[in-house]
């Protein structure tokens, strides 16, 4: 009657154990949302890489007349400069998600860092970097970044290291809690026991289980980076000499399009800034999910959105 | 732990934290970027003046006696004087205050009760078609930038409800003899609506989203099961069983989130020029005024830290076996 006395039944019955990444590539493929916000960001991304290729000149040259209506010519109108808004808007896809992509990158950097070593090591290293977190976490994120950008200046890399050095909260925090329970488990402690040093256990034995994470953490990162570019540049403190979907809200703003009934100006770069980040977030979340097994036991969802109160961030975990 | 332990604890952080957030206000302004009369534009400032004006405001110190400078003057409430209009920081800052408050309240208000509604509706309703709808609206205002919201708000509602799409008053009230209070009082609300519907649809589309997953949450609860094999209605089940403990992280992340919602009315208010505290930040930025931007930092910093303890009490009032 035991299942050992059939050894090949037993077999069947052990679920195959299959590496987290793998795991992650089959339940992504299943959920329409992470396959919409994929391709979402795949549409965008393709659109600015080929986006010097599309553009035959510079896309702030003059074309046409002020705020000329949607056309044949000028498929989406043209904006305050009579330069084409489809031209400007392909023009901005790359700055706008260079800063999203970079900025998220840099504190992707420092809040994985954060975590690792205050989860690795523990103890007073963990208590300082934690009350470090603390602070940054209170600091109003927008009124900051608009104070560095008008002290320090308006380059493109500053805005993306003030996004960067602000936004790593909430990924230290994340990945702090991932590596305690990582550390603990057995293959980590077999590891140290062989005798591997600190640098190999977290290279080789930490990082690519929290590596998942991490990189979904980064995607949801990348969605607030692009909000923040767009709110800094809206406040006249954007790089002048570049063109992002940012500056086009912008521009439209200053350049009284409102009066003119230019609703073309005004709608299109803010619905390509929506869409990315409708993208990253359905993309995100649908990441986290997949991650978290919590969701494949219960019955009901247990997932939690984190607050973004306008421009701003704050974790609910 | 006690009660009163966590209590004290969570006050002692928020006072250590507000000494961080001061230290850090003086430091950025004052040693990062340089003082503050090379920022001023003085053409026809001789040397001499210059000298005599840090010396004036203590520039020829050191830092640190500059910094307890500065950790004094708060203490007295004095936050320094507007580069522009020679005013105290203060009183330049505290109509926009006045200005701001009531917009943000209607504006909170309007996204608790609508987030509340649909979030709950939504998660009743899981996978139907209603959800989905609640739950891509939710997404869609949640993913767009507030100032973009607020121009479209301007090209197509205004008109059509016939509001006023910029400042706080009508030019035109009270020249043809004092109005009364009520036309007043209905004018301030008329120039109100706008902004903080804006800033309503924002908020609305994230506490929908927390609603949903919270209820979502409860509704999975074993308590949930055996009001429904008692055979209470699915409203009573709801709204008194699931709402109720669903409140609980509610109420948290609204009280967090109202810190930051202050500073996220920045853009808001410079699109519909109200004469808010976002918009007294816009122009110091315009203007290099930089006291007066110190001063509205601090006071965004210091608000976010007191609406963090207040969710940190609350959530301790609402669930006692907080303990942390």
């Amino acid at each position: 009657v035991s299942a050992t006395a059939n050894p090949v039944a037993v077999e069947d019955v052990q679920p195959a154990i299959e590496s987290r990444r793998g795991l992650l590539r089959r339940e992504l493929l299943r959920n329409p949302q992470a396959i919409l916000g994929l391709t979402i960001l795949g549409i965008f991304v393709l659109l600015a890489l080929l986006s010097p290729v599309l553009l035959s000149q510079d896309p702030k040259t003059k074309v046409g007349s002020v705020f000329e209506p949607p056309s044949s010519a000028h498929v989406l109108g043209t904006d305050g400069g009579g330069a084409d808004m489809l031209a400007l808007l392909v023009g901005g896809a790359p700055v706008s998600l260079i800063v999203g992509f970079a900025a998220a990158a840099v504190s992707a950097l420092i809040g994985g860092a954060v975590g690792l070593l205050s989860g690795f090591f523990g103890g007073r290293t963990d208590v300082a970097l934690m009350r470090l977190t603390d602070y940054v976490i209170v600091i109003p994120d927008v009124p900051l970044m608009i104070v560095v950008a008008a002290l320090f200046g308006r380059s493109l890399t500053n805005i993306i290291l003030i996004i960067g050095a602000i936004y790593w909260t909430t990924t230290a925090r994340l990945i702090r809690a991932q590596v305690k329970s990582v550390r603990e488990r057995v293959y980590v402690k077999r590891a140290r026991a062989l005798g591997a040093g600190n640098t190999r256990l977290i290279g080789r034995h930490i990082l690519p289980q929290v590596a998942p994470l991490l990189i979904a953490n980064t995607v949801l990162l990348v969605a607030y980076a692009i909000f923040a570019e767009t709110f800094i540049t809206f406040l006249g403190l954007g790089d002048p000499s570049l063109v992002s979907w940012g500056r086009l809200i912008e521009n439209a703003f200053t350049d009284d399009a409102i009066l003119n009934n230019a609703w073309w100006a005004i709608v299109t770069p803010g619905l390509c800034v929506t869409i990315v980040i409708l993208g990253c977030t359905m993309t995100g979340q649908a990441m986290e999910d997949a991650l978290n097994p919590r969701l494949r036991v219960g019955h009901l969802s247990v997932r939690r959105f984190r607050l973004r109160p306008l421009e701003g961030r704050l974790d609910s975990e | 732990v006690t009660g009163f332990d966590y209590i004290g604890k969570r006050l002692v952080f928020a006072a250590l934290t507000v000494v961080v957030a001061v230290t850090l206000n003086f430091v950025l302004f004052r040693t990062l970027s340089g003082d503050a009369l090379s920022a001023l534009r003085c053409r026809q400032c001789t040397p001499q003046f210059k000298a005599y004006q840090r010396h004036e405001l203590g520039l020829d110190k050191s830092k640190w006696v500059q910094y307890r400078m500065y950790l004094n003057d708060l203490a007295h409430g004095n936050l320094g004087k507007s580069l522009r209009s020679e005013q105290s920081v203060t009183s330049e800052l505290w109509p926009s205050i006045k200005n701001t408050m009531p917009m943000v309240a209607l504006g909170t208000f309007f996204s608790i009760v609508l987030g509340i509604i649909v979030g709950v509706i939504t998660a009743w309703r899981r996978g139907t078609f209603v959800d989905r709808a609640g739950l891509y609206s939710g997404l869609g205002f949640y993913s767009m930038p507030p100032q973009w919201l607020g121009l479209l708000m301007v090209l197509f509602v205004a008109g059509a409800l016939g509001l006023p799409t910029s400042g706080i008053k009508d030019p035109t009230l009270g020249i043809l003899g004092d109005a009364s209070t009520w036309d007043v009082l209905v004018d301030r609300l008329r120039h109100m609506v706008l902004p903080a519907l804006t800033l309503g649809l924002v908020l609305y589309g994230e506490y929908a989203l927390i609603v949903r997953s919270s209820m979502l949450e409860t509704l999975g609860e074993d308590y949930v099961l055996t009001a429904r094999a008692k055979g209470l209605s699915n409203w009573a089940i709801v709204w008194r069983h699931g709402l109720r403990n669903a409140l609980l992280p509610i109420v948290t992340l609204v009280a967090l989130s109202l810190g930051y919602v202050i500073a996220g009315t920045i853009t808001i208010e410079y699109v519909f020029s109200y004469p808010g505290v976002g918009l007294a930040v816009v122009e110091a930025i315009d203007q290099r005024d930089y006291p007066i931007l110190q001063g509205a930092f601090l006071l965004l910093t210091l608000s976010v830290i007191v609406f963090n303890l207040v969710a940190d009490l609350l959530y301790f009032r609402l669930d006692p076996r907080v303990q942390t």
